[in-house]
């Protein structure tokens, strides 16, 4: 079999898997956020958080809730890694420095998941477990939860009530995320990922040298990083490392698993607005971003770019003989446009353009698919906007969903589609400017400002992969990148949910004649135009100092 | 509630949170996977003579030229699980040109091959730098001389090579490959 057929029915398999789960996940995540009844198990986490989970709650106390458990989570990350040298299974290691630990906890709480450290040098297996791998599900949860709570600016009509944060957090955690990655873990197992509390076997090579095979509890941690968008891995390789993913099939179900909520995230969404056709439409803008980008690194990674792969004959620096260029790049598309961050090949060693469209892909604002949540509220705002932009052009007033799409909504909107960039561009130029920023990097040249580039990217994005070549474990990059994370994930957070406390209150309008349907191949088309308009006008520039410059010398 | 009412929600449920998913989910997926799977679950550990020798799934320095070599690592010293890396160098970078050019020479000199035929991934280093096989192209560069090495007929290392090779899985899946770990010791059984 060729390589480009092995390449496409590998992506076939792929996209087959997905919609086959589509449905069903996506229904029964809109009814898991419609229903009014408890599980036993969910009454209990109420009673002893003391919360009634029967009042919704208005968009500030909705948001002030989301703040509050962020600020406990970043603390108690933070603290852990602090203390971790007095812990039980810390393997020795001392306690992680604060601009580290500031760093991790960040990330980790922001879904992003960048990694300044070595988990197998750092992290004992007390900290990866309850602290790291205990983020990767709530920071996921929280990000469907802002998400169903904007479905509902829509669906709901005439109310300050956009739903309970602590209901939804619960109920996410327990219903999806947690009954998967359980089943998802014990499949990685069954293919070769390990799972022991072991601190590590030493072992003599047949060589005679001496190797110190790690322990942990990888299995777990792999399972929930993929499905909840996080991407840390339990290890510095991650997701090349062969005890997080073995063989080229652990690697396509991790690659299903990073997928499968935002997807079907699309069918929660048309059925909560009751309307499936609008879940297609969106689902239809992601395919096309996430399919455009496949196509494209996978071609130009086939093509073996770059002077090194010119000279070896294939583009396999950095990538794992078991899984290829193809498993390679479809990996690489789909961690980059689901701000996952997980790895199975290192993207700084990609060729120059190759490495110049999974930036872009991050630039999309994570919109194909993005992220669990994150990528649904991403791409609903660039839906407004594209409604506002069309509305333009027309003279009418637009709405989405038979809501009117008012100053305050788009004032909302441009806020929030302009947060990114704007952390992109001036961490970028001030790293570039500084000293610090600049003694990091790897590479010299157009390739050396791709690191700063994809680094701030990956941080204001919460997508977490690297251009590793960078020395990110600085003072200066640990903070800035710290706040970057934090500024991209709680700005369009706070920005999110005021919207959606100002959709609610809306009285829905009837549609006319004059609505622009949202639903077909015009408006799909129309939403693809203004995500690469938006995000390529923004970073064209300085795009074409780093990976055109470097892929067209 | 008020805005501070929320923080003693929240301090309980990261409490509770912590225990049921930090300790109580790894602890039971553990359980799990040591009854069900509990070779694969402590690292396809991999014996000879009654002593551990490594894993199937990670790679090892086998630096000794009548064991095939695996790929270049950029894992410490290489192949060092305690500190598991890629190169990350761009593929313009000089000094990634210069790398590939010097295991070039290498491999010429090694097995002799012509320096065009040299595989590709004899070049260029893995992902992880635990990489735990190589292609069937690097594999039959090398036949020659772990043949010489060994005293062995090339037909019967080739032999070898071929019974430690797997397909693409399900036969789409990654790419053809052959693991070193099982193939070395293999070697080390026949003499």
């Amino acid at each position: 079999m060729s390589d480009t057929l092995a390449g496409l029915l590998q992506a076939a398999a792929l996209v087959a898997a997905l919609a086959v789960c589509w449905k069903p996940l996506g229904d029964y995540m809109a009814r898991i956020f419609t229903t009014t009844k408890d599980l036993p198990i969910e009454r209990g986490v109420y009673r002893v958080i003391g919360v009634d989970s029967s009042a919704d709650q208005r968009w500030p106390v909705y948001a002030r809730a989301v703040l509050a458990f962020s600020m406990i989570g970043v603390a108690s990350l933070y603290l852990l890694q602090r203390v971790q040298s007095h812990l039980p299974l810390s393997l020795g290691f001392p306690d992680v420095p604060p601009a580290l630990a500031f760093n991790t906890a960040s990330s980790f709480l922001t879904n992003t998941n960048w990694q300044a450290y070595s988990g197998e040098s750092t992290m004992g297996h007390l900290v990866q477990m309850t602290g790291l791998a205990v983020q990767n599900f709530v920071s996921a949860a929280v990000g469907i939860a802002v998400a169903v709570a904007l479905i509902r600016g829509f669906s709901r009509g005439r109310t300050d009530r956009i739903g309970n944060f602590w209901v939804d957090l619960v109920r996410v955690t327990f219903r999806v995320l947690l009954p998967i990655a359980f089943v998802a873990a014990v499949v990685l197992v069954a293919m070769g990922a390990i799972q022991n509390f072991s601190s590590g076997t030493a072992v003599s090579t047949l060589a005679g040298h001496h190797q110190t095979l790690t322990g942990g509890p990888v299995a777990s941690q792999e399972a929930i990083k993929e499905l909840g968008t996080n991407g840390g891995g339990f290890y510095n390789a991650n997701s090349a490392h062969p005890f997080e993913n073995p063989n080229p099939l652990s690697n396509l179900f991790e690659i299903f698993l990073l997928l499968v909520i935002p997807v079907a995230l699309t069918r929660t969404f048309g059925t909560m607005v009751g309307d499936r056709r609008q879940g297609y439409a969106l689902l239809a803008v992601m395919g096309v971003l996430w399919l455009g980008a496949l196509v494209a690194v996978t071609t130009l990674e086939m093509h073996h770019p770059g002077a090194a792969a010119q000279a070896a004959g294939a583009s396999m620096e950095g990538k794992e003989t078991r899984f290829g260029v193809p498993g390679s790049s479809l990996f690489a598309v789909s961690t980059t446009g689901t701000s996952t961050g997980a790895v199975d090949s290192f993207h700084s060693s990609y060729g120059g353009i190759a490495g110049g469209v999974l930036i872009l892909n991050m630039g999309l604002g994570e919109v194909a698919p993005g992220g669990v949540g994150s990528g649904l509220y991403g791409i609903l705002v660039l839906a407004i906007l594209t409604v506002f932009v069309a509305g333009l052009m027309v003279g009418r007033t637009p709405e989405y969903l038979r809501k009117k799409i008012t100053g305050r909504e788009i004032k909302l909107v441009a806020l929030s589609i302009l947060t990114m960039p704007m952390i992109v561009l001036i961490g970028t130029g001030l790293a570039m400017s500084l000293k610090a920023g600049k003694s990091s990097m790897l590479n010299s040249g157009p390739h050396g400002l791709s690191e700063v580039l994809y680094a701030f990217m990956s941080a204001a994005n919460n997508n977490g992969s690297a251009f590793a070549g960078l020395s990110a474990n600085t003072t200066f990059y640990d903070i800035a990148l710290a706040l970057a994370m934090l500024i991209g994930r709680f700005v369009p957070i706070l920005l999110v949910l005021a919207l959606a406390g100002s959709l609610a209150r809306q009285q829905p309008v009837p549609a006319n004649e004059g609505t622009l349907p949202t639903h077909g191949g015009l408006f799909v088309s129309m939403l693809v135009g203004v995500v690469i308009i938006v995000a390529g006008l923004t970073f064209f520039p300085v795009l074409a100092l780093g990976p055109l410059a470097e892929g067209l010398s | 509630m008020t805005s501070l009412g929320q923080f003693g929600p929240a301090a309980r449920l990261v409490l509770l949170l912590t225990l049921v998913l930090g300790i109580g989910y790894p602890l039971v997926v553990t359980g799990v996977a040591q009854v069900a799977f509990g070779s694969q679950a402590d690292g396809s550990l991999v014996r000879h003579g009654g002593k551990v020798v490594g894993s199937s799934l990670v790679g090892q320095a086998y630096d000794d030229p009548s064991y095939f070599q695996g790929r270049p690592s950029a894992a410490g010293d290489g192949y060092d699980p305690l500190s598991t890396s890629a190169s990350n160098l761009g593929l313009d970078n000089p000094e990634l040109v210069k790398q590939v050019k010097e295991r070039r020479a290498a491999a010429v000199k090694a097995d002799g091959t012509r320096p065009a035929h040299v595989a590709p991934d004899a070049l260029l280093a893995s992902g992880s730098g635990l990489d735990p096989q190589i292609s069937p192209e690097y594999a039959a560069q090398q036949v020659a001389r772990v043949a010489r090495e060994r005293g062995l007929s090339e037909a019967r290392v080739r032999s070898l090579v071929a019974a430690h090779t797997k397909g693409r899985t399900l036969g789409f899946l990654g790419e053809p490959r052959v693991d070193l770990l099982e193939l070395n010791l293999a070697l080390d059984r026949v003499g």
